[in-house]
């Protein structure tokens, strides 16, 4: 592989790490700093990447039209796409918050398994909603015109590592000021928390439409990466379980951690391609099932002898107080 | 409509097995298996290894009952299959959970580990069996009786109603006549009682999975004989089985029964209004309704 190759391939792992790290900070919010166990992360994943593809494609014409059938096409600019897949995810998160927020902490995580299942099921069986389990193609990538086709990607890890630092930097924010106090003292003890006078329900509801809304963006960014996406994207394994390991590797109620663990589970991840290599040919078309077999002991091995990760959580009450 | 509800209790039965299994789980060992389901899948391939490869090496002759799709082979493979899971769910409470409870982890990081499990046993089916859907019996027509009020049911169907009841019987003797089950039963009612009344938890705990890890096997040994077998299938069946656990309250067992034919029942219905793939969030529905209006589920105390 010559020397344009390789940098290609490390810029096009950098922007796929980029976007799980945006979806590892979004869920650092909920787990992380609340301790809401959400594991739908697909469901929005998959809410901010159709948002964001309608809103930036126009409504399919002419031929066609036949062909590609998707609710609206507004076709605005790329930062719309941003900001209105997050808003769509954060009505999302906002309606199934509502029934499951103010119960036990595994029921939340039932229901928003459900919820990531019916939004794939939804948008594969509805032809008339974006196209049915062919999906949507040719989404626009923003400042496409500034390089040539081959050179884009360099254009587009510089608008995800922006984003991500955007993200990153809103959630340090946030998570220093007196409302981030508040989550962190709902996930050490709900009962103290709501007996100083917080109303638990309503922060636990922030805290979950905030982390949504970024999964929202991340699935935005993943959209016009790859300028098609389909259902088949979104499942459990790639859209919520990897995320998963991501966080819990790198470090939970530590935005550092979660951006650290995606990059390095998403190299292990892409790292273990090259081991699936050495497969005999018969077992090479269940290469993935392998891989995932790795990720998931990885896990299992990090839950038992690290659950704090690699960077564990920084004990900073406030910037005031050393 | 009547043949969707008749169906819809045949399903009821299959979801009430993994039912049973995931609430007394649920409430003994603390533990929101989401492994539960792909304890399932496995229990089916088990049994197909069973019935395709080892009996009949073993010799075994291919006999068939009447007008059931199986014979002396199935008969054998079914509780090898179910003790076969009993023990991977012990294993895996033995290498996992067990020391996360030592440690003293809290609920959703057991839940996040067997979310683990429930993956890796999944990827292992993938490796070895393909992603292919497969049959205990291929090729075989399978004709159904018919019965009055236009009611359409295969032998095999009406077994599998029937060895539902037999085991749900087998469960209630087995809890209410045994020490071993009326221990269960203390512990779960209330688990530092029991152990000061020296009750070996651990024990529970063991003989809680291995129950419910063979009811799950027998439950998808029967989707198995009824439909077909595919990896994800247990997986499909997790959200149905949750529902009807939390529908039936967590840790009563006759609740998690009358919750998996109210599931069942509730998603082959909606196919007469709604395509057939929405039969997962018509569970999904019910439990988030149920949710809104009776979190603790209709046999539980406010």
């Amino acid at each position: 592989m010559h020397i344009a190759g390789l940098s290609s391939y490390i810029v096009s792992l950098i922007i796929m790490a980029g976007i799980y790290a945006v979806l590892s900070l979004g869920l650092n919010i909920q787990w992380g700093y609340t301790g809401l166990f959400n594991i739908g992360i697909a469901g929005f994943f998959c809410i901010g990447a159709y948002t964001s593809a309608m809103i930036t494609t126009p409504m399919p014409s002419g031929i066609y039209a036949k062909y590609v059938h998707q609710l609206f096409g507004l076709n605005l600019p790329f930062v719309f796409g941003l900001l209105g897949a997050a808003i769509a995810a954060g009505i999302i998160a906002f309606l199934i918050g509502i029934p499951t927020l103010r119960l036990r902490d595994d029921y939340l995580a039932i229901a928003t398994l459900g919820i990531a299942e019916t939004i794939r099921l939804i948008f594969n069986n509805e032809q008339w909603l974006a196209n049915g389990p062919r999906g949507l193609m040719g989404l626009p990538q923003p400042l496409h015109s500034l390089v040539s086709e081959r050179n884009y990607n360099y254009i587009y890890i510089i608008i995800v590592i922006v984003i991500m630092a955007i993200i990153y930097l809103a959630i340090e924010k946030a998570i220093r000021s007196p409302w981030g106090r508040v989550l962190r003292a709902i996930r050490e003890d709900e009962g103290s928390a709501s007996m100083s006078g917080k109303d638990v329900f309503n922060f636990k509801m922030q805290s979950f439409v905030f982390g949504c809304m970024v999964m929202g963006v991340g699935g935005a960014l993943y959209a016009h990466y790859t300028r098609s996406i389909t259902p088949t994207v979104f499942t459990p394994l790639y859209g919520t379980f990897i995320v998963w390991i991501m966080l819990m590797a790198g470090g939970s109620g530590n935005n550092k951690g979660a951006i650290l663990g995606a990059f390095v589970i998403w190299g292990v991840w892409v790292g273990t391609k090259f081991m699936t290599d050495f497969l005999p040919p018969y077992l090479q078309s269940r290469a993935p099932y392998f891989r995932f077999l790795i990720i998931g002991i990885i896990l299992e091995f990090i839950l038992i002898y690290r659950p704090q990760g690699m960077i564990g959580e920084e004990k900073s009450v406030s910037k005031l107080m050393e | 409509m009547i043949s969707l509800i008749v169906y819809g209790i045949i399903v009821g039965c299959i979801i009430a097995l993994g039912a049973i299994g995931l609430t007394m789980v649920y409430k003994i060992v603390g533990i929101a298996n989401f492994a539960h389901g792909d304890f399932m899948t496995l229990g089916a391939y088990i049994a197909l290894v069973m019935v395709s490869i080892v009996l009949p090496w073993v010799g075994i002759p291919d006999t068939r009952f009447g007008p059931l799709s199986f014979g002396w082979r199935m008969v054998i493979a079914f509780p090898v299959s179910m003790l076969f899971v009993a023990f991977i769910a012990i294993f895996f409470d033995k290498l996992l959970y067990k020391k996360l409870r030592k440690k003293k982890s809290n609920a959703v990081i057991l839940a996040m580990s067997s979310l683990g499990v429930a993956f890796i046993i999944r990827m292992l089916i993938l490796i070895i069996w393909g992603s292919d859907y497969v049959f205990y019996r291929p090729g075989l027509l399978r004709p159904a009786l018919f019965l009055p009020l236009g009611i359409r049911i295969r032998p095999d169907e009406i077994f599998i109603v029937c060895t539902a009841i037999f085991l749900v019987v087998l469960l209630h003797l087995f809890l209410n006549r045994t020490k071993m089950g009326k221990a269960m039963r203390a512990t779960s009612d209330n688990p530092d009682l029991a152990l000061v009344t020296g009750i070996d938890t651990e024990r529970i705990i063991s003989w809680t999975w291995a129950i419910g890890g063979a009811l799950t096997a027998a439950g998808g040994i029967l989707y198995g004989i009824d439909v077909q077998l595919h990896p994800g299938m247990g997986w499909n069946f997790l959200i149905p089985i949750f529902a009807a656990t939390i529908l039936g309250s967590i840790g009563n067992i006759y609740g998690a029964l009358i919750g998996g034919f109210v599931i069942g029942i509730a998603q082959e219905v909606s196919t007469a209004f709604l395509e057939p793939t929405y039969k997962l969030p018509v569970a999904f529905m019910i439990m988030i309704i149920i949710l809104l209006v009776r979190p603790e589920g209709i046999f539980g105390k406010e």
